[in-house]
């Protein structure tokens, strides 16, 4: 009885925030919302019974990826009034693409039969006597370990492959070679003059200073100014 | 009598009121007393004396600051986003309390037993990245914002690493529950064993709670105070107790995980329970402002640096290490 008023309680916050996410007029509600949606899904997965799938779910999308997203909308400069412009212009075409998707949609439930075992199934997520992590671990590392390994491997070169596109060493970034740094010894960066009396005040205020490397000539590239770093 | 408590719903609900109760006032109390201790500490170590005007030996101080601090006008900028700006504080603040549900402070003393009760730990702390994010964006003023990029790419890197430090320990003891961490670790420490990933764990816990040397988000020096540049009386007051509530929890994670949690140490006075875990989290507290009075605050690419280019690939090595010792030496759990 609880479980049923909570299970409708959840479900009908998940759905009424997923529609807030489309619909709020600032960007940052809307990731606020479905950060909402994430917790009521995680909430639907512990009355289901998956409390492994829950946490992970906390964890992965509302504790990393939900943050790059607030991250990344907060710093855009979205104007509104041009985005609704539009609005008029693209309906036919956004509402023609909307209902190809919903028919094929309905098309391909419509011919969708569940398999045989997969209804018993359908309500014991976990084994007799095992815990839910332990069951998720076992299928995951014995029937499914080379889909498992793949996904894997498709996340790292997805990861490699964003480093490649955005690092771009620019020689007017500057960097503290760690090495270099604990090496310095006083006799190579300061300089001790002895000045006469009055004679060192001219140029620049009578104060010792470092000795400055030359530095490097820089290269400038082609897009100079662009996507340096702090972007 | 029991059967009131355990059986029907409104005695359960007392009962789970109750244990909240006895587990947050204690905690609040902590609270109050870790800001007394840290300026005393402080002071202690920059040979001066810190509060000790109101009470005896100043100890009434805290309430003096809690009062002043809920007396005081709460200011919204006009540029504000009020509902959010005001949420910010109540998410940090929740979020530290929310955690304590599944840390056991004794043998079978514990509010919520689940399974995946580390999970649930990591899940809220990762959480509480939202507060400083929120409150930054929602102050509408250049300083908190800059705070609040700093500390969300921080806390962000540091989890990585904290991550992998779980993952070590959780080979170590083949299970997700706190209750047995704690009671894998009778024979030894994890201490002693996974020395490396203690340290680790616990330097990343000083950048996850945003302490010093690793206070960029905050760094009063270069962006006034960062998030909370804007915030004033009880709205800044709950971000504070928040961040101290935050080092608590932070020590009791260290204490479980690497510290045998509620055991003594080689099993001595095994009656002492819930003692031996506070005063270890004491002395992880102490070591938590030892570090502020000690070290100068790093700067944004060396934390950047510390987070991904030392920590990150040592504690996935050392993953591999323990994985494979104990696999080639049969000692892994449940097998």
């Amino acid at each position: 009885m609880i479980t049923a008023i909570l299970f409708y309680i959840f479900a009908g916050i998940l759905l009424a925030s997923a529609a807030m996410v489309v619909s709020s007029r600032n960007p940052v509600h809307s990731v606020l919302f479905l950060i909402l949606a994430f917790f009521n899904a995680a909430a639907l997965f512990l009355i289901a019974g998956a409390e492994f799938l829950a946490m992970i779910l906390v964890i992965v999308y509302v504790g990393a990826v939900a943050v790059l997203f607030l991250f990344v909308v907060m710093m855009l400069d979205v104007d509104f009034a041009e985005l609704r412009s539009g609005f008029q212009r693209y309906l036919p075409v956004g509402a023609t693409v909307g209902v190809v998707l919903l028919l094929e949609l309905a098309i391909v439930l419509g011919g969708w039969e569940l398999a045989p075992g997969a209804v018993q199934l359908r309500m014991s997520p976990t084994p007799v006597g095992m815990s839910n992590t332990e069951a998720i671990g076992r299928i995951l590392y014995t029937d499914y370990i080379f889909q498992f390994q793949t996904a894997g491997l498709i996340l790292l070169v997805a990861m490699i492959g964003a480093i490649v596109l955005t690092l771009r060493d620019r020689k007017t970034s500057r960097h503290q070679n760690i090495r270099h740094q604990t090496e310095r010894t006083v006799a190579e960066t300061l300089q001790l003059v002895s000045v006469k009396l009055g004679a060192g005040t001219t140029a620049s205020g009578g104060i010792l200073r470092p000795i400055v490397a030359e530095p490097e000539p820089v290269e400038e590239e082609a897009d100079a100014g662009g996507h340096g770093h702090g972007h | 009598m029991y059967d009131f408590f355990y059986n029907t719903d409104i005695g359960l609900v007392i009962l789970t009121v109750a244990e909240a109760l006895a587990l947050l006032v204690p905690l609040l109390i902590g609270v109050a007393y870790l800001t007394y201790a840290e300026r005393k500490v402080l002071a202690a170590m920059q040979l001066r004396k810190g509060p000790n005007v109101v009470g005896p030996f100043g100890l009434f101080q805290p309430f003096a600051d809690a009062i002043k601090m809920v007396t005081k006008e709460t200011i919204i900028p006009s540029g504000a986003n009020r509902a959010l700006f005001l949420m910010a504080p109540m998410l940090t603040f929740m979020l530290a309390m929310l955690a304590w549900a599944v840390v056991p402070v004794n043998d079978g003393w514990v509010s919520a037993d689940i399974n995946v009760g580390i999970l649930y730990l990591f899940a809220i702390s990762s959480l509480g990245v939202y507060g400083i994010i929120i409150a930054g964006w929602a102050s509408n003023s250049k300083y908190a914002f800059l705070g609040a990029m700093r500390s969300a790419a921080q806390m962000v890197s540091y989890e990585v690493s904290m991550g992998f430090v779980l993952v070590t320990v959780l080979l170590c003891v083949g299970s997700l529950n706190l209750s047995d961490i704690v009671r894998a670790q009778r024979h030894m420490w994890f201490c002693i064993p996974l020395f490396p990933m203690f340290i680790i764990f616990f330097i990343s816990a000083l950048a996850e709670t945003n302490r010093s040397p690793f206070d960029l988000p905050e760094g009063e020096s270069e962006i006034v105070a960062g998030f909370f540049v804007e915030y004033s009386s009880m709205s800044f007051g709950l971000f504070f107790l928040g961040e101290y509530a935050n080092m608590i929890l932070m020590s009791g994670m260290t204490a479980i995980l690497f510290l045998g949690g509620w055991m003594g140490p080689f099993g001595l006075w095994p009656q002492l329970g819930v003692l031996w875990f506070i005063l270890k989290i004491c002395a992880l507290l102490f070591v938590f402002l030892w570090v502020r009075a000690t070290f100068p605050r790093y700067r944004y690419d060396q934390l950047m640096r510390l987070g991904w280019k030392v920590f990150l690939p040592f504690s996935l090595i050392w993953l591999v290490l323990t994985a494979g010792a104990l696999m080639a030496f049969g000692w892994l759990p449940n097998a």
